[in-house]
C-alpha cells in the first residue's frame, strides 16, 4: 500500500485523483469488511462528495492540503456531522451528530477524505474489540486473533489496506496496543496536544486522539494536521501544532534512552528480546542506553482502574434516554432511564460504571479515588525524575503478540493486564508511541514502545524512525 | 413575630442569582429570558456526546464583583461535577464549584447595623426546566414530562451566609440588602418574580445559650414575603416539636405558599450522594492581580454607601422618608435627588417625587433629564406649581421630555391670581363655618381640610402654601 504522503503527492500532482484513491479504498473495504468487521458505517456518498470537491478544487488550480485525497478511517467515538456515531454501543444506535469533532474539521481542511467509522470496544473500554455491541473485529494478519483494542477497527482498517491512515483514541493504551498487535505505528500524543472536542469521552483526563499508520512519517504527518490549540477544549495546550515531519530523520545520536525494567517485566520472551534488540539498534544509531527502574509504575494499573471508571461513571451518565439514542419506555422518567441504561450498555461498560460510582461514593472517595490521584501524582514525579536522567524511555507495548478470540475474556483482570505497559503514560499525560520491531509467535508483529516527556513527539518520531529502518523498512 | 420565651432561631441563607452575562457559562448561547422552548441551545449546553465546556470570562468578572462587594477573599478555584440523574440536567451532572470556591470569607452589613458573615459565593451552571403533565404532576407518576433546556448552562452564583441570622425580619433585610448589592454590581437584575434570585433557608432552633440544633433546609422560596413566612413557620414548627418531646430530623422541606406551611421533601438518609470530583474538562481558575484590579476598578459604590450619602442630604429624615430612600437606592434614582440638593433645592421634596413619580414610570426615565427634574422641583418649591401640577409636568417630561416651564405654560398652570384664590378661600370658609370656628380656636389639623376643599374647587390649581397664607390672613 502506498503511503499517505505519496497518495497526497500524487493527488496534488495529478498523477492520481481523490476520487480514484477513494474508489480503491472502497473496493478493499467492500472485499474484506464482511469478514473482518472493521467499519460499522461506510459513508460512501459523503466520502465521494468530499473527494470530488478536492478534485474540483485542483481543477480550479487551488492549492491542496497535506492530506489531499487521502482516505482516512475514524474510530466510531469521533463525531462527524450527519454520520452515525455509536461508540459501538446500542445506547447510541442511530444517533447522528450535528457537529464535527475538531480533528474531523482539521482533516477535512487538510484534504483528507473520511470514509467511515470503525469498530471499537464499547465506549473504548477494552483491549480486543470483543466488547463491541456490533461484534468483534478480526485481525487482518490472522483473522482467528483479535486486532487489539479499543481502537481495533482503526488499526485493522490500516492493516488490511482499506485506508493508509486512521484515527483512534488512547485512554490506557487503546492506540498503541492495537498498533502493536496489527504491526503498525500508533501514537498517543501529549495530553492536550490534540483537541478532544467531538471525541465522545471515556475518561476525560486520560483520553487523547492519535494516528495509526504503516510508517513513522505518515503518523507524524497526520498528527501534525490534527494537533494544535483549540479554543473549544479547555485542556488544549496553548501552542500551535509542532513541526514533526521535518524532524522524522533527526536520528538519536547523542540521546540518552532508558530501558525501563517495569516496562518489560512479565512480557513474553520474544517481546523482551525485541525490546533488547531495539535498544541495540538505538545504540548503533548513536544513542546511549541506560537500564533503569521506576518502581512506582507497578502501582499504576490499580490507580488507572479507579480513575478511568470514576470519570466514565460521570461521562456516561448523559446516556439516559431523554435526549438522543436508545429509549426504552417505562412507567415514569426514572424507570425509563433505568430500563434504557440496562438495555443499552454492555457488561464491561456496566462493570466500569459501577466501579467508578463506588470509587467516588461518600465514605469511599478517600480510600479509592483520592488514593488513586495520589498514585497519579507519584507516577508523574517518578517519570519527571527519570527524564532528568534520560531523554526517552524504551519498553514493550504489550506483553505478547495478538491473542485468540476468547483468550482473555473469562476474567476481566487478564484483559486489564494487557495494558500494564501502556497505562503509565496516560496517567502522566506524556506522549508515547508503538512501532513494529521484529516478530514473535506465529510470525506475528511485536511492537516496542517509546516514551518521552510532555511535548517530546518530534524526538519520539525520530527514534521510532531509527527502529523502523533497523527493522527493514527504509 | 416573636418566638416563645427562651427560644432562638438560627438561620443561614443560600441565595442563587443568575448573572447578566451575554452568553451562558460554558458555551456561546445567548443568556436571555423567554425564548421559545429549546431554541437557545447548542451541543455544549445540551451536553451532546463529545462536547466540552469552556468557561465564560465575563461570568468570572461578575462573580468577582459579587465577591468584592461582599468583602470576600478571591482565591484560585476549581470546578467540580455534582452527579445526579434528572431529565432537565443535560449531562446528568452539574458543573459547580465545591471545596475551592472563587469567593470565600466575607460579610454583609445590614441597615440595622448587624453583620452577617458570608461563607462563600461560588459559580455554577443552572439546569433546564421540567414540566410534568397529568398524573401526579411531579416527576414520579406524571403522564408525561416536558423539558426546556434554554436555561441549561445559564451562569449562577450561589451566595452562602453563615448561620448568623436570628429572625425572619433579619433574613428579609439580608435578602433585600443582598439584592441591592447584586443590582449595584450589575451582576443581576434582581427580578425575583422571574426567578433571577432564588432562596433556600437553613433553619434550626435552640434554647438561648445552647449549641446549634438540627437544621432543616427549606426550598422553593421565591419572594421576600415567602422567605420571612417560611422561616417563622419552620422555627415555630421545630419549637413545638421539641416542646412536645420530639426530635428535629435533618431534612429538606418544601414551602407551600398557599398553605403557608413546610412539608418534608426528602430526609437526609435519602439524600443523593453527589459523588463530587474535579471536572477533568476544565482547568483551574486563578484570576491574576491585573484581572482582579480591572474588576475592582469598575465596581461602583454599594447600596449602604449610597444610602448614607442620600440620608446625609436630608435633615432628620422621617421613617416615611427613610422608606423613600430605600426605593430610590433600589431603583438607582438618587442622582436626581443629589442634583436638587446640590442646586440648593428641597431634597425632601425631590426624594418624594423620585420615590413616587419617577419610580412609577421607570421605562421612560431616559426622557427626563436631571436638569428638567431640578427645574420642576424648584418651580414647585417656589409655589409656581402646585403639587398636582408638578406631578403632571413630571409625567409629561417622562412621556415626551421637554422644558418644564414651557409645559407648565402650555397647560395653563400659572398659579391662581391672589384675588381668585382669596375668593375661593372665602367661599370654602362660608360653606364650613363649624370647621372654620375650630381652626380659629387653634385646631391646626383643619388646615389640611381647608387645603383639600380649595384644591377640589380649583381642581388642584392652588398652591398649598398660598392657601395656608390666605387662611392665616383671615383667622
Amino acid at each position: 500500500m502506498r503511503s499517505a504522503a505519496q497518495i497526497a503527492a500524487d493527488v496534488r500532482s495529478g498523477a492520481s485523483s481523490a476520487r480514484a484513491e477513494l474508489e480503491l479504498s472502497l473496493e478493499v473495504i467492500a472485499r474484506r469488511n464482511e469478514e473482518l468487521n472493521v467499519f460499522l458505517h461506510v459513508d460512501e456518498a459523503g466520502a465521494r462528495a468530499v473527494a470530488d470537491a478536492i478534485d474540483e478544487k485542483r481543477s480550479r488550480g487551488e492549492a491542496l492540503g497535506p492530506l489531499a485525497g487521502v482516505p482516512i478511517a475514524l474510530k466510531d467515538n469521533l463525531c462527524q456531522v450527519g454520520v452515525p456515531t455509536t461508540c459501538s454501543s446500542r445506547i447510541l444506535e442511530g444517533w447522528r451528530p450535528p457537529y464535527n469533532a475538531t480533528v474531523v474539521d482539521r482533516l477535512l481542511a487538510a484534504g483528507a477524505v473520511p470514509v467511515g467509522k470503525t469498530n471499537l470496544d464499547e465506549f473504548a473500554m477494552g483491549s480486543s474489540t470483543e466488547n463491541s455491541a456490533f461484534g468483534p473485529t478480526r485481525n487482518p494478519l490472522d483473522p482467528s486473533r483479535v486486532p487489539g483494542g479499543s481502537s481495533g477497527g482503526s488499526a485493522a482498517a490500516v492493516a488490511a489496506g482499506m485506508t493508509s491512515i486512521s484515527l483512534g483514541s488512547d485512554t490506557g493504551g487503546s492506540i498503541r496496543q492495537p498498533a502493536a498487535l496489527c504491526g503498525l505505528v500508533g501514537v498517543k500524543p501529549t495530553y492536550g496536544m490534540v483537541s478532544r472536542y467531538g471525541l465522545i469521552a471515556f475518561a476525560s483526563s486520560l483520553d487523547q486522539i492519535g494516528p495509526f499508520a504503516h510508517s513513522v512519517a505518515d503518523a507524524a504527518l497526520v498528527l501534525e494536521v490534527v494537533a494544535g490549540h483549540d479554543p473549544r477544549d479547555s485542556t488544549s495546550l496553548p501552542e500551535p501544532a509542532p513541526a514533526l515531519v521535518a524532524h522524522v530523520n533527526d536520528g538519536v545520536a547523542g540521546k540518552k534512552v532508558g530501558l525501563v525494567r517495569e516496562l518489560v517485566e512479565g512480557a513474553d520472551e520474544s517481546v523482551v528480546a525485541a525490546v533488547r534488540a531495539a535498544a541495540d539498534a538505538l545504540s548503533d544509531a548513536g544513542a546511549e542506553i541506560v537500564e533503569l527502574s521506576i518502581p512506582e509504575l507497578a502501582l499504576t494499573l490499580s490507580a488507572y482502574y479507579l480513575i478511568a471508571p470514576a470519570e466514565a461513571s460521570s461521562n456516561l451518565a448523559r446516556f439516559d434516554g431523554v435526549r438522543y439514542g436508545l429509549r426504552v419506555d417505562a412507567e415514569d422518567v426514572t424507570a425509563m432511564m433505568e430500563a434504557t441504561r440496562t438495555a443499552g450498555f454492555g457488561a464491561e461498560v456496566k462493570r466500569r460504571i459501577m466501579l467508578g460510582t463506588y470509587a467516588l461514593s461518600a465514605g469511599y472517595y478517600d480510600a479509592y479515588y483520592g488514593q488513586a490521584l495520589k498514585v497519579r501524582t507519584l507516577t508523574i514525579q517518578a517519570f519527571d525524575a527519570a527524564y532528568e536522567r534520560v531523554d526517552l524511555l524504551l519498553g514493550a507495548t504489550t506483553p505478547g503478540v495478538a491473542f485468540a478470540f476468547g483468550a482473555k475474556t473469562a476474567d476481566p483482570m487478564t484483559m486489564y493486564l494487557n495494558d500494564v505497559f501502556t497505562i503509565p503514560t496516560n496517567l502522566a499525560g506524556h506522549p508515547a508511541l508503538s512501532v513494529p520491531f521484529g516478530t514473535g509467535e506465529a510470525g506475528l508483529p511485536i511492537g516496542v514502545q517509546l516514551l518521552g516527556p510532555g511535548r517530546s513527539e518530534a524526538q519520539l518520531f525520530a527514534a521510532a524512525r531509527v527502529l523502523e529502518i533497523a527493522d527493514g523498512r527504509p | 413575630m416573636t418566638l416563645p420565651a427562651g427560644w432562638e432561631m438560627v438561620v443561614g441563607l443560600e441565595v442563587h442569582t443568575e448573572l447578566l452575562t451575554k452568553s451562558k457559562l460554558f458555551c456561546g448561547c445567548a443568556n436571555h429570558f423567554g425564548a421559545e422552548p429549546n431554541t437557545n441551545i447548542c451541543p455544549v449546553c445540551l451536553g451532546l456526546p463529545g462536547s466540552l465546556p469552556v468557561l465564560n470570562r465575563e461570568a468570572v468578572d461578575f462573580a468577582m464583583r459579587i465577591g468584592m462587594a461582599l468583602h470576600c477573599t478571591i482565591a484560585p478555584s476549581t470546578f467540580h461535577r455534582k452527579n445526579y440523574f434528572y431529565p432537565d440536567q443535560a449531562k446528568d451532572y452539574q458543573i459547580s464549584q465545591y471545596d475551592l470556591p472563587i469567593n470565600s470569607g466575607g460579610y454583609l452589613d445590614l441597615p440595622d447595623g448587624s453583620r452577617v458573615s458570608i461563607e462563600r459565593a461560588h459559580m455554577e451552571e443552572d439546569t433546564g426546566k421540567s414540566t410534568h403533565l397529568g398524573g401526579s404532576g411531579r416527576l414520579a407518576g406524571a403522564d408525561s414530562s416536558l423539558v426546556d433546556y434554554n436555561r441549561c448552562g445559564v451562569p449562577l452564583v450561589e451566595i452562602v451566609s453563615g448561620p448568623d441570622i436570628r429572625s425572619a425580619e433579619q433574613a428579609r433585610a439580608y435578602a433585600a440588602e443582598l439584592r441591592g448589592i447584586l443590582i449595584a454590581t450589575g451582576a443581576s437584575d434582581g427580578r425575583l418574580e422571574e426567578g433571577s434570585m432564588r432562596f433556600d433557608a437553613n433553619v434550626s432552633v435552640r434554647r438561648s445559650g445552647e449549641p446549634f440544633g438540627t437544621r432543616c433546609e427549606i426550598k422553593n422560596l421565591n419572594s421576600l414575603r415567602s422567605l420571612g413566612r417560611a422561616i417563622d413557620y419552620e422555627a415555630r414548627r421545630q419549637i413545638e416539636l421539641i416542646e412536645d418531646g420530639g426530635v428535629v430530623r435533618q431534612e429538606t422541606r418544601h414551602w407551600d405558599e398557599n398553605l403557608g406551611e413546610t412539608s418534608t421533601l426528602r430526609v437526609k438518609e435519602d439524600a443523593d450522594d453527589y459523588r463530587y470530583f474535579r471536572d477533568p474538562d476544565l482547568v483551574d481558575l486563578a484570576p491574576d492581580q491585573a484581572w482582579q484590579d480591572r474588576v475592582r476598578a469598575a465596581l461602583g459604590p454599594m447600596p449602604a454607601e449610597r444610602r448614607a450619602a442620600l440620608v446625609a442630604v436630608l435633615s432628620a429624615p422621617t421613617p416615611a422618608q427613610l422608606d423613600a430612600v430605600e426605593v430610590v437606592i433600589d431603583l438607582g434614582l438618587e442622582a436626581y435627588v443629589h442634583a436638587v440638593a446640590t442646586a440648593g433645592g428641597d431634597a425632601a421634596l425631590a426624594l418624594s417625587r423620585a420615590a413616587n413619580e419617577l419610580a412609577g414610570d421607570l421605562d421612560h426615565l431616559e426622557n427626563l433629564s436631571v436638569e428638567a427634574f431640578v427645574a420642576t422641583t424648584a418651580m414647585e418649591q417656589r409655589g409656581e406649581l402646585s403639587a398636582t401640577q408638578a406631578k403632571t409636568v413630571l409625567g409629561e417630561l417622562l412621556a415626551r421630555g421637554g422644558d418644564p416651564a414651557e409645559i407648565a405654560a402650555a397647560k395653563g398652570f400659572e398659579q391662581l391670581a391672589e384675588d381668585t384664590l382669596g375668593s375661593t378661600v372665602d367661599e370654602v370658609i362660608a360653606q364650613n363655618p363649624d370647621e372654620w370656628q375650630r381652626y380659629r380656636e387653634g385646631d391646626e389639623k383643619l388646615a389640611q381640610f381647608f387645603i383639600g376643599q380649595v384644591m377640589k374647587l380649583t381642581r388642584g390649581q392652588a398652591n398649598g402654601k398660598s392657601v395656608i397664607a390666605a387662611l392665616q390672613a383671615r383667622r
